[in-house]
């Protein structure tokens, strides 16, 4: 359905978006993952034929964005950032607005009805977009974006400034709109696009560095191998045992007590499931396990982990006066090691040979 | 472009700007009509459409200001540059909104003429023997109407390039009341420099010198073709403006 190829964008000498290339198919929500300012909005700014792209080429459903942008568009529903709300207009004249604009085929009142249910604006429709709340203007942001049933929706943090329960909704609504449309959407919160999303793209500095289906990375969050573990009875005695128990590869007592309970972090040996086991060893010797807390991988993790080895690999090496100190430290320290290894090399060759040693 | 069209013009009239406009417009027309007229003692309108040139300098901006900074400070240009519109339309839908409602209150103004018709009347009826035209030329009148609805219309296209170069409206009306005054103010200016060239360079640019014809009862198609173009070169470069935001 769209077609990212070899995308870069830059602004003046900065790169916001650096050789991104990516197909998503019909029917798919993907979610755009990244710190601020990764480039996520810019690429969702050139999808929508807001920008224009610096190499690279953008289709949607086969048509190019720069050969048609007009063709392109008509594909496209979009809600950027900031909901482009005109504040002065009812909301009916808005979606009005949006419904000539884009010169929407379908029977407007029947459209509009449609969509206002499903967003669940109906109540305020009459009203003057300027006295709606927050909640309520994204509503009428994304009911803009749905207008004309486009194929392809596109939503630039769309829950941001939401109410829990409101930010619910909303991902239900874009659950829901997946089943016939192709969704992307970028967030900054990570437990939006698990619970949103089929396929999870994390763009750091312009760059994809991870692009997976949802499921394969919650099964990762799901390996239960890290606990803690809450258990009463004496440190000394505890550990020992646990230590010593097949199927733990590593245990550390905390610092935190709870009475006479002490937190342990328990590692289990790859594939183990130690739980049960953990369970009946210490019911045996008589101590509870008051608490067993997983601390499996979550997405923060894997997010924070892919992204700053992303930033690692990316960080090019600026050669300061500092670096250049650095570098002739190391120098200096690999010349010395040298020498006085080709010292002791000398020393045990003459040893070996039973010559006098000569002592300097 | 017809949709951006009916929301701008629906816009001036759910903002208090359009209703500014219209009683500013209509209340300066009426008192310059009723002093260049019937306190001056003339049916001569020439002078009534030369003040209301000088008027526009203030009333177009009213009309141009927040065409485009306002959108682009709301941040709704990216709904307008994401839609299926071109740029050409965009400009020339928020274009000929702003041009329909000056286009309106300047026929509108028109009623202001009819006092001058009807003392017309009177003086024909007292008079035994009608030895020459006495009323206002209507011929003229009208000339001079369509040049200064031109006038106004390139006006607009400048206001609304302007709009297009800045997110404050204040900036925007500000700067486009001195273009706007620069360029009228000119064709005053050339009347008191000597050197001919610099005159001849200066009326190149002077929407007022090309007035003076119309002033005089000619139907000069060379200005009303000036006017045109300058319209047209100014609306260019505001699509030029949005293009070029789109690759920057």
């Amino acid at each position: 359905m769209i077609k990212i190829e070899h995308l870069v964008k830059n602004y003046g000498t900065n790169c916001a978006v650096d050789d991104i290339s990516l197909e998503i198919g019909e029917g798919e929500i993907v979610g755009f993952l990244g710190p601020n300012g990764a480039g996520k909005s810019t690429t969702m700014n050139i999808l929508t034929g807001y920008l224009s792209s610096t190499a690279g080429r953008v289709s949607v459903d086969g048509i190019d964005v720069l050969a048609d942008p007009l063709g392109a568009k008509k594909l496209i529903g979009y809600l950027p950032e900031q909901p482009p709300l005109y504040l002065d207009m009812t909301v009916d004249e808005y979606l009005g607005f949006h419904y000539d604009l884009k010169k929407c085929p379908l029977p407007k009142e029947q459209h509009l009805g449609e969509i206002c249910e499903v967003v669940r604006i109906g109540d305020v429709r009459g009203r003057v977009i300027r006295n709606l709340s927050k909640g309520y203007r994204q509503r009428v942001g994304i009911a803009g974006a749905l207008i004309g049933n486009p194929k392809v929706i596109i939503f630039d943090e769309p829950t941001v400034g939401l109410d829990p329960k409101q930010i619910i909704e909303i991902r239900n609504l874009i659950r829901g709109l997946g089943k016939d449309h192709t969704v992307i959407l970028s967030t900054h919160i990570l437990q939006e696009v698990q619970a949103v999303c089929d396929r999870i793209v994390i763009i750091n500095k312009g760059r994809i560095v991870a692009d997976e289906k949802t499921e394969n990375i919650t099964t990762v969050i799901k390996d239960n191998r890290r606990f803690n573990a809450k258990i009463c009875g004496q440190q000394a005695q505890v550990l020992p045992v646990l230590k010593n128990m097949t199927g733990i590869s590593y245990v550390e007592a905390l610092a935190e007590r709870d009475g006479d309970a002490v937190t342990y972090m328990i590692e289990a040996a790859p594939g183990v499931d130690i739980r049960k086991k953990l369970f009946f060893t210490l019911a045996e010797r008589g101590w509870a396990l008051i608490g067993l807390e997983s601390l499996g991988l979550s997405l923060e993790d894997i997010f924070i982990t892919v992204v700053n080895k992303s930033d690692e690999e990316s960080t090019p090496t600026r050669y300061t006066r500092r670096t250049a100190k650095k570098a002739r430290n190391a120098l200096e320290t690999q010349v010395a090691n040298d020498l006085v290894a080709d010292a002791d090399r000398r020393r045990e060759e003459a040893s070996a040979l039973g010559l006098p040693q000569d002592n300097e | 472009m017809f949709a951006i069209y009916k929301k701008e013009l629906r816009s001036y009239f759910i903002n208090p700007v359009g209703y500014v406009y219209v009683g500013v417009f209509l209340a300066l027309a009426a008192l310059l009509c009723c002093l260049s007229t019937l306190v001056a003692g003339t049916y001569d309108t020439t002078a009534y459409f030369l003040y209301m040139m000088i008027a526009l300098i203030i009333l177009i901006p009213i009309l141009t200001m927040r065409l485009f900074a306002e959108e682009r400070k709301l941040r709704t240009e990216q709904l307008l540059l994401t839609a299926p519109v071109t740029l050409t339309g965009m400009v020339l839908g928020k274009f000929f909104a702003a041009l329909t409602l000056y286009a309106s209150t300047l026929l509108l103004s028109c009623l202001n003429f009819i006092p001058l018709y009807v003392i017309a009347d009177a003086e024909r009826g007292s008079q035994e023997y009608v030895v020459k035209h006495i009323g206002p030329v209507t011929s003229e009148l009208i000339g001079c109407l369509i040049a200064t609805l031109l006038i106004g219309a390139a006006f607009i296209a400048i206001g609304t390039f302007i709009s297009a170069l800045t997110e404050n409206q204040l900036a925007a009306a500000i700067i486009t009341i001195a273009v706007i005054g620069t360029m009228v103010g000119i064709g005053f200016l050339t009347s008191f420099i000597n050197v001919v060239w610099i005159r001849t360079a200066l009326s190149w640019i002077s929407v007022y010198s090309r007035f003076g014809n119309f002033q005089n009862g000619l139907f000069d198609f060379a200005a009303i073709l000036y006017y045109v173009s300058l319209a047209f070169v100014f609306l260019f470069l505001t699509i030029r403006v949005y293009e070029k935001r789109r690759w920057g």
